[in-house]
């Protein structure tokens, strides 16, 4: 667990991150919390040449509220996400979803930047990012862009992110009126990483959905949002019809991973029940009164 | 033993503080000046001839100093000893660093030494090995199977070794039962993951001509014996400590070839010279535990009395024996008899090459696997009479008046109430109620599953004819000037507790403060002789050479207060460390007076050596046999297949207890390797010999998270074996609680029609043996 020879650097200001990083192109990687790349870099299965250490530019963490936007820096922490009283209150799915991240010394080190940024298809955040709709802003050496989270992951580990380009910021929405959100999943015994992981966030309104988002995580090369089984519970009256309704496609068109922890048909069936189950807390959660059976 | 105050009290392990507050050392700790940091470069194939090794380039390297290759060494320093003899016993050679073959993923091939761990490590990315990867087999089933690649030409059938056990009638038994019951068996194999890795240290005086080496290991004893074989030099003048050793399970029962090749390299270069391994390193080239597929057979009557049991089983031996590999399965054959009057016992092994890591001893060391089988088979057998699991154990238990009871196996269990123990389990579960529970439960579609298990292990190795290398222990007590007492032991605590447990049973016997007490091990130099740690023994070998030690120590003194008081020894009383003349109680002398005048020696007996010290070599007659039981109450979800434990009883008897927090610690640590046996852990290779599981993210320990609430209970059943009366309690816990867990599990899915799991219990196997069957008289549940 030695790692090879590297340089490191802390720049203070984003512009100067930004062409530190223009500058060293492949040779060089971003270093936010450390968690996913620090364990790579000591078997050697990264050898960056310089690592830019993102920690002390100013205005890179913290949590605000910007009318019915919350705007989360790319270097908060999980244990700031967990414990934050805003998110709490207003996005309580990204709380729930940090606080099942590892064990605390991971959350007090790891941040929602280097998480997605990494795009491990187990990881926990990526289902909350994508269930709620939220949007990343990438910072470039000349522009700067909103990108959607569905958009954002491609495949394993890889996302649209260019190689100078950085998270700055998440921004998820202010849920209001009637919702209810759950964040389930199955961990992997040894990493606690999601063998399957389903958030969900839905909105109700005169007993109907009105919105739904579902983001699974585990299943597949790289977190998705579950198209199809928001499609069908969309506009629909919330009855037992509709927390019993079949989640079974959930895994349409998703290829699942196979590993020694648990192969391909068991994940597919673990993010049926998840879906299912996560559905069903996120009614109870909206406090949807239902007749008894 | 007269009436005591410390022994039998929760006294605070006095090692904590300076463990807790980072003030104990590590190997790793030990800084000398001018050392020298070796990597190692290891196999990535689990079967390759090694063509060629180029390490020019690693030489060149600033900061390197030397790159050694297989070939170099191979006349230097001697081969990886094994202890455990058996005739049919084939020993591959196992050098330091592999000669022209490698046989298993992390096998050592170069050796970089550089001025510090950056530029060693460095150096293996220079050098350059070509191997020619051969067909490798991984899976002892198919390496014994014809056709299968040969790992070691001289042995193309891939055998180490055969083993047999027979005893009894065992064809009678077969024809006269009832029922014959068959299972196939699998165990695992763990890794025992110390949190400490192993590292070595070595430095060579070349005025004193002594090489002094630092190792993180269990037998400081042995270890000084073997190395001095393996490089040549003469046993008195190589020392060797154990530091603070973080953890062991067995994994550090052995000699390593890094051992061997610290300690040459600090010879040839006389430079201190260290490695310290890595967790990757310590998954792949630590000795691994268990590692048996098996075939029982149980012969039994209408009523549940066993007749015979009848076991054959392959033993996975990894590429090459290391010191105890081949003696670990005929432990698994001694304890067949279980807890049970089994009249007839057969056992055979066939320990068989395979391209991995050496399996050897790991907590338990044959025992889980004997009690698994046992315990698994007495549930099965229930189960096929559908008689209920209590019952049929209790038709088999020998009787406590039955004490000493002789096995088929050829052991005399030294005493023992077996009955007692479950039923105070049983109550303490409340058994009845949970039954109850499990009815209603099942019928709302929810699995609750509870299991049991009456253990007996065998412990306190042991007589030395019946072990590989010595089995007792020495000890040695020695009041100084000033009135301090310093206790020696062979044994090498490595988190069991016997800085206090031995002080304890000294500041008993010489009525001293515990304060005043302090216990040494672990250096060659200090400590004359010993063997170490292992097989539970510590407390009922090495506590016993203690107490006699300070038995002795206390007669001298006897004999000195005689003298001075000019009374006859027997007109003494001895209270509260001191001895004064029967009726004359203001009369007397502390024990640290005394020791004072034993060192001034002006006034002693005739021909009595000066000084107050003793010491004393136990040789125990024999193994102890603790027992107890184990009940878990589980329930499973069939749909995920997930497994949550909801309570856990334990009633364990290890004789005679020192300190009741040691032992409940030591089942508490027990139990949760024995859960991780039974729901998660495993050592996954590749059909390649390739090993999936290298780090703790693949590889699932146990964590604080996955224990259950412990309840913890004892009988307390002395032997006769010492005049403790201890027994050991090292193992117990994860001899006890794996069959105790995988019981819980089947007996939770028997509407599912489940007979046997495999371990790890892990939720995909459950979930899938939930899809074969609707559940029995259950509403099926979402
Ligand atoms: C023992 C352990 C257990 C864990 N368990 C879990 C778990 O259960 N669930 C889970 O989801 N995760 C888990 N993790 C991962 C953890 O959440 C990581 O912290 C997280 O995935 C990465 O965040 P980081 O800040 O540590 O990123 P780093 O390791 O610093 O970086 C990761 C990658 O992202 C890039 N990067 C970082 N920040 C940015 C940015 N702002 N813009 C662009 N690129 C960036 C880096 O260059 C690097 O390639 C675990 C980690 C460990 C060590």
């Amino acid at each position: 667990m030695i790692p090879a020879p590297f340089d490191y650097v802390r720049p203070t200001t984003l512009d100067e991150a930004i062409r530190l990083l223009a500058a060293n192109g492949d040779e060089a990687k971003l270093l936010a919390g450390g968690h996913s790349l620090l364990p790579l870099v000591k078997l050697r299965l990264a050898n960056p040449k310089i690592l830019i250490d993102l920690s002390r530019i100013s205005g890179l963490s913290g949590i605000r509220q910007e009318g019915d936007q919350i705007i989360i820096g790319a270097l908060t922490t999980h244990y700031e996400i967990e414990s934050s009283e805003l998110l709490k209150q207003a996005c309580p799915l990204l709380p729930e979803t940090a606080r099942m991240i590892g064990d605390v010394q991971v959350r007090n080190r790891g941040t929602i930047g280097g998480s997605l940024a990494h795009a491990d298809p187990a990881a926990d955040l990526p289902a909350a990012i994508l269930a709620l709709g939220a949007e990343l802003r990438l910072t470039g050496s000349d522009d700067e862009r909103w990108i959607k989270g569905e958009d954002f992951f491609l495949d394993l580990m890889t996302t649209v992110l260019k190689p100078t380009e950085i998270i700055t910021e998440i921004r998820v929405p202010v849920l209001s009126g009637r919702f209810g959100t759950a964040y389930l999943k199955m961990p992997q015994k040894a990493s606690g990483f999601a063998i399957v992981g389903v958030a969900v966030w839905i909105k109700v309104e005169d007993k109907a959905c009105t919105a739904i988002g579902v983001g699974v995580t585990g299943l597949g090369a790289k977190p998705f949002r579950a198209k199809e089984v928001e499609k069908k519970l969309w506009g629909k009256r919330i009855d037992h019809t509709f927390i019993d309704a079949d989640a079974s496609h959930v895994d349409h068109g998703i290829d699942p991973l196979d590993d020694i922890h648990a192969s391909a048909p068991f994940r597919a069936h673990l993010a049926r029940v998840y879906t299912h189950r996560a559905i069903q807390e996120a009614v109870k959660r909206a406090g949807v009164s239902m007749p008894s059976r | 033993m007269p009436v005591s105050k410390m022994v039998g009290a929760k006294v605070k392990r006095r090692e904590d503080p300076r463990l807790i507050s980072g003030l104990a050392h590590y190997v790793d700790d030990i800084i000398l000046p001018n050392t020298l940091h070796v990597a190692i470069l290891r196999s990535p194939y689990a079967h390759a001839r090694i063509k060629s090794i180029e390490t020019d380039a690693a030489l060149k390297q600033p900061g390197v100093v030397a790159v050694i290759t297989g070939a170099e060494i191979r006349d230097k320093i001697g081969l990886i000893p094994v202890a455990s003899d058996n005739p049919s016993l084939r020993v591959p050679k196992h050098y330091v660093l592999a000669v022209d073959k490698v046989c298993y993923v992390g096998e050592g091939v170069v050796a970089a030494v550089a001025e510090d761990r950056y530029a060693a490590r460095d150096a293996l990315d220079l050098i350059r090995v070509d191997y020619e990867p051969l067909p490798a087999v991984s899976d002892p089933e198919k390496a014994l199977a014809a056709g299968s690649p040969v790992i070691h030409s001289e042995w193309p059938d891939n055998v180490a070794f055969r083993w047999s056990l027979k005893q009894g009638n065992l064809a009678g038994a077969f024809k006269e039962a009832h029922k014959v019951v068959r299972q196939r068996l699998v165990h695992q194999r763990l890794a025992p993951i110390a949190i400490e890795p192993r590292g070595v240290l070595a430095r060579y005086l070349p005025g004193e001509k002594e090489l002094t080496l630092w190792s993180s290991t269990q037998i400081p004893h042995l270890l000084k014996t073997q190395l001095s074989l393996m490089l040549k030099l003469p046993e008195n003048h190589v020392r060797v400590i154990a530091p603070e050793v973080g953890g062991g399970f067995g994994s550090k029962l052995n000699v390593y070839a890094e051992e061997g090749l610290i300690g040459y390299l600090a010879l040839k270069l006389n430079r201190p010279v260290k490695w310290i391994e890595g967790r990757r390193e310590n998954i792949q080239t630590t000795i691994h535990g268990r590692g048996q597929v098996g075939e029982a057979e149980v012969a039994v009557k209408k009523d549940g009395t066993i007749l015979g049991l009848q076991y054959k089983v392959i033993a996975d031996i990894g590429a090459y024996h290391q010191l105890l590999t081949p003696g670990i399965p005929p432990l698994t054959g001694l304890m067949l008899s279980g807890s049970y009057k089994i009249p007839a016992i057969a056992m055979e092994i066939t320990g068989v090459f395979t391209n991995k890591m050496a399996t050897d001893a790991y907590r338990g060391a044959g025992r889980p696997e004997a009690t698994y089988v046992v315990e698994r088979m007495m549930d099965r057998v229930a189960q096929e009479l559908g008689m209920m699991p209590v019952e049929i154990r209790k038709k088999n238990f020998p009787k406590p008046k039955e004490f000493p009871f002789k096995t088929a196996t050829g052991l005399a269990y030294d005493s023992g109430n077996y009955q007692a123990a479950l039923d105070k389990a049983l109550k303490l579960a409340g058994y009845e109620k949970l039954r109850r529970e499990q009815k209603k439960l099942r019928s709302q579609g929810r699995y609750l599953g509870i299991g049991l298990s009456t253990y007996v292990e065998i412990c306190a190795m042991g007589p030395s004819a019946a072990m590989p290398a010595g089995g007792w222990e020495y000890g040695a007590v020695r009041v100084e000037p000033t009135g301090k007492v310093t206790v020696l032991t062979g044994v090498s605590p490595h988190g069991q507790g016997q800085e206090t447990s031995f002080a304890q049973i000294v500041a008993d016997q010489l009525g001293v403060d515990l304060d005043d007490i302090t216990v040494i091990h672990g250096d060659t130099s200090v400590v004359p002789s010993g063997i170490g740690t292992f097989g539970s023994r510590a407390t009922a070998v090495g506590g016993t050479a203690i107490y006699q030690a300070a038995e002795k120590v206390k007669e001298k003194a006897r004999e000195i207060a005689a003298h001075l008081f000019e009374a006859d020894p027997e007109d003494l009383n001895f209270s509260e460390g001191r001895f004064s003349v029967k009726g004359v109680p203001k009369k007397g002398l502390t024990i640290q007076q005394i020791a004072l005048e034993a060192h001034m020696a002006r006034k002693l007996p005739k021909k009595m050596e000066p000084g107050l010290s003793a010491t004393s070599v136990f040789e125990p007659s024999n193994f102890t046999f603790p027992f107890g039981t184990h009940i878990c109450v589980v329930e499973v979800e069939p749909q995920t297949g997930r497994v949550e434990i909801k309570k856990y009883v334990a009633v364990d008897d290890c004789g005679r207890v020192i300190n009741p927090l040691l032992v409940d610690g030591q089942i508490q640590g027990g139990i949760a390797q024995g859960l991780g046996q039974a729901l998660f852990e495993e050592v996954v290779y590749d059909e390649n010999g390739q090993l999936l599981t290298s780090s703790l993210m693949d590889y699932a320990l146990p964590r604080a998270v996955d224990l259950p609430h412990l309840d913890l209970a004892r009988t307390e059943t002395p032997t006769p074996v010492n005049p403790l009366g201890v027994k050991g309690v090292g193992e117990a816990g994860t001899i006890g609680s794996t069959p105790a867990i995988v019981n819980a599990v089947v007996d939770a899915l028997v509407p599912f029609g489940v007979t046997h799991i495999d371990m790890p219990l892990k939720p995909e196997k459950i979930w899938r043996l939930c899809q074969t069957k609707e559940p029995a008289q259950a509403r099926g549940g979402r």
